[in-house]
């Protein structure tokens, strides 16, 4: 038997099987799209689902929205590569889910109607607020879109097994790359444009289930091999990784200390902590995360929907150890880095291996690996489906009907600019990604957490608590934190000056952390409490009127 | 805070009558129970993290000490960011579920009889 024959026999089922599932998760999710666009007559319908999801529907669509190619091949890559620092990520990105349970969620969805600039412009001038909340959720979303259709196209090169010189479907791995960015970003934009908020939830809560069910089946895979030892998993992972007990600690990725460097370890812990601040009070300000309030009828149900987004994602985080040690066992640091730098291929090549094992031979492993394939595009498929939804619903409703028509625009008027949005700002992400597929734009996420964390959060926060703020605050608060985040990481050494840069050969950097969150969430903070003291306006009946709906549900939407 | 005066509610502008209820004892005391119960909780859950996070970056030798196996206290401590997270978010479930809801539907319905049919808004 020609060993090499077999692989290729393996790997050409494995593709097939990889765009079979894909295309019949495609096939499905469009039939649920075209469906949702029959029930989708109002605007309510087209922006919040018409309200009609109950609270384990919108918690499972918000694990869908927020458990993206970052948490899932992202971490367990992290974890695979550099062992325990992974785990950062995934107890920042559950811990955050606190914020939005506590201070937002029901607050908001009390408050609010269709955007996240509906609560920030309650009590304020319209036109100044909602014109800088559509600018920050456009950039926030943006930012996130093309972390996801880069990572996308980077993705199905090695997914589908297109090696260098050989080509696909007359392809080659360049322009499979492209073909890829344009193809989810087309099927981002139908998801959206057709079926509305009720379409992207449903596609959301099938690739939530998907998710989680591959994850747990890889989970239990790993687990049985160890026969459920965690600490054994653990041994043979850091044996594995020849990095030893340090592999099982934090600070191969971040924090590392070099000795004799005092001054670059210091910035590496502080680099540390600015991340870990971002990743924990960035969730409650992303604009596509608060629309999935307005999904539920009642304060009630935005609880609950929470409490089971809290569920989902905690089980997923958890799970995600089991996935990035098993790779580092299994596959093997190598093996993974050999395929994909970064390690995004991790939990990939652990199915794989996994479905050598359990299922025989490379027939397995080749099913294996096609499924969890296919589980990544619809992962990131949901995701960025998400991003074009909330900053169309933004540009439609904030933009157009209250700036530049001064609230007076029909509700079918407003939704078919939102429709127009959502093609534009489309087209726009896949022109951007596409200029961008070659440089390292993994940064993007941390840094759509950060301005949601120095921007959006302040200007929430102080608009649900405060008495004293006003429009003056919340323009600073935004505008400040905004601009902060993105200034800082733009002079910061994953923009320039770094091998691993964007731009590795230029050098502007001046700032040498790579997370702004230190600096400008604090910053965003102190710009809302100043830009608010300097201005006299202060309503106190409006004030009286969102903190009244706000906790108690009159005259809720 | 009665709700029998039909005549004179309609006169009440909107306004006037969130004002009212937001000066009304009785939504000072919802007011009340519920920053008393996120502030502290939002205080504790982010020092409890920061302090994870701090001992990540500068007690590595504390965090690497073996428990049992291979089972280290960086990895029981992050697990137990995990339950802190689940208890907390039972914790306020209950505590809204009890001390906000009622407080809460009664408000509202006192004011759902006047500013009923002011229709839909935002």
């Amino acid at each position: 038997m020609n060993a090499v024959l077999a692989a290729e026999a393996g790997g050409t089922t494995a593709r097939n099987l990889t765009i079979t599932l894909f295309l019949i998760f495609v096939a499905v999710t469009l039939a649920i799209t075209i469906w949702a666009s029959r029930q989708t007559k109002t605007a309510t319908d087209f922006y919040a689902g018409g309200r009609s999801f109950s609270g384990f529907q919108n918690g499972m669509a918000i694990g869908g929205d927020y458990m993206s190619a970052a948490s899932f091949l992202g971490i367990a890559g992290i974890i695979a590569l550099y062992g325990y620092d992974g785990f950062l990520y995934s107890i920042g990105f559950l811990v955050a889910w606190l914020v939005a349970l506590l201070l937002v969620a029901e607050l908001l969805r009390n408050s609010g109607r269709y955007t996240m600039a509906d609560v920030l412009a309650f009590r304020m001038r319209q036109r100044p607020v909602r014109t800088a909340a559509a600018v920050s959720t456009i950039t926030v979303s943006i930012f996130y879109l093309l972390a996801q259709m880069v990572g996308a196209g980077a993705l199905v090169a090695l997914l589908l097994g297109i090696k260098p010189g050989t080509t696909f479907l007359g392809m080659d791995a360049g322009t499979a790359k492209v073909a890829t960015i344009v193809m989810v970003g087309a099927l981002m934009i139908i998801y959206v444009t057709v079926g509305g908020m009720k379409g992207t939830t449903y596609v959301q809560i099938v690739k939530a289930f998907l998710l989680m069910t591959g994850a747990i089946v890889m989970t239990l895979l790993v687990l049985a091999k160890y026969r459920f030892n965690l600490s054994s998993l653990l041994g043979d992972a850091a044996s594995a990784s020849g990095k030893g007990a340090a592999f099982l600690e934090p600070g191969l990725r971040y924090g590392v200390e070099t000795p004799g460097d005092a001054l670059k370890t210091f910035y590496s812990k502080m680099d540390l902590l600015s991340l870990g601040i971002a990743l924990v009070l960035g969730t409650a300000g992303l604009p596509h995360i608060l629309i999935r309030f307005y999904t539920v009828p009642t304060a009630r149900a935005a609880r609950k929907s929470v409490l089971w987004a809290i569920g989902i994602i905690g089980t997923f985080y958890l799970l995600t150890l089991a996935l990035g040690f098993g790779a580092a066992a299994l596959v093997g640091g190598q093996a993974i880095t050999a395929q994909d730098k970064a390690g995004n291929t991790a939990a990939p090549q652990l199915a794989e291996a996994l479905g050598r094992d359990f299922f025989g031979g490379s027939l397995g492993g080749a099913t294996l690996l096609a499924i969890i394939a296919a589980v990544a595009f619809a992962t990131i498929l949901a995701v960025v489906a998400g991003l074009t939804l909330a900053s169309s619903s933004s540009l439609a409703h904030d933009f157009y009907a209250n700036v530049i028509k001064n609230g007076q625009a029909s509700e079918r008027q407003e939704v078919s600019v939102a429709r127009i949005s959502a093609l534009v700002i489309g087209a726009i992400a896949i022109a951007l990604s596409i200029y961008a597929q070659s440089l390292n734009v993994a940064f993007l996420v941390a840094l759509a957490f950060a301005v949601a964390a120095s921007g959006n959060l302040p200007a929430i926060l102080y608009s649900l608590f405060w008495r004293r703020f006003n429009t003056s605050g919340a323009v600073w608060a935004i505008y400040g934190g905004l601009l902060a985040a993105v200034v800082l990481v733009f002079f910061s050494p994953v923009v320039s000056g770094a091998p691993t840069a964007m731009f590795p050969k230029h050098d502007w950097h001046w700032f040498p952390l790579s997370n702004p969150g230190l600096i400008s969430i604090p910053f965003g903070f102190l710009c809302g409490w100043l830009g608010t003291v300097l201005s006299k306006e202060q309503d106190e009946e409006k004030y009286a009127e969102l903190e009244v709906r706000a906790l108690t549900g009159a005259g809720a939407h | 805070m009665s709700t029998d005066t039909p005549a004179s509610a309609p006169a009440e502008s909107a306004a006037e009558r969130y004002l009212a209820v937001q000066r009304s004892d009785e939504f000072a005391g919802l007011r009340r129970a519920l920053r008393g119960f996120v502030f502290p909780m939002t205080v504790a859950f982010f020092l409890w993290y920061a302090l994870y996070v701090i001992l990540s970056a500068y007690a590595r030798g504390f965090m690497g000490t073996k428990l049992f196996g291979n089972i280290n206290v960086a990895l029981v401590f992050g697990l137990l960011q995990f339950v802190s997270t689940f208890v907390i978010a039972w914790l306020y479930a209950r505590f809204a579920d009890r001390k906000i809801d009622p407080v809460a539907d009664r408000i509202r319905a006192e004011i759902g009889e006047v500013t009923h049919e002011r229709g839909p808004r935002g």
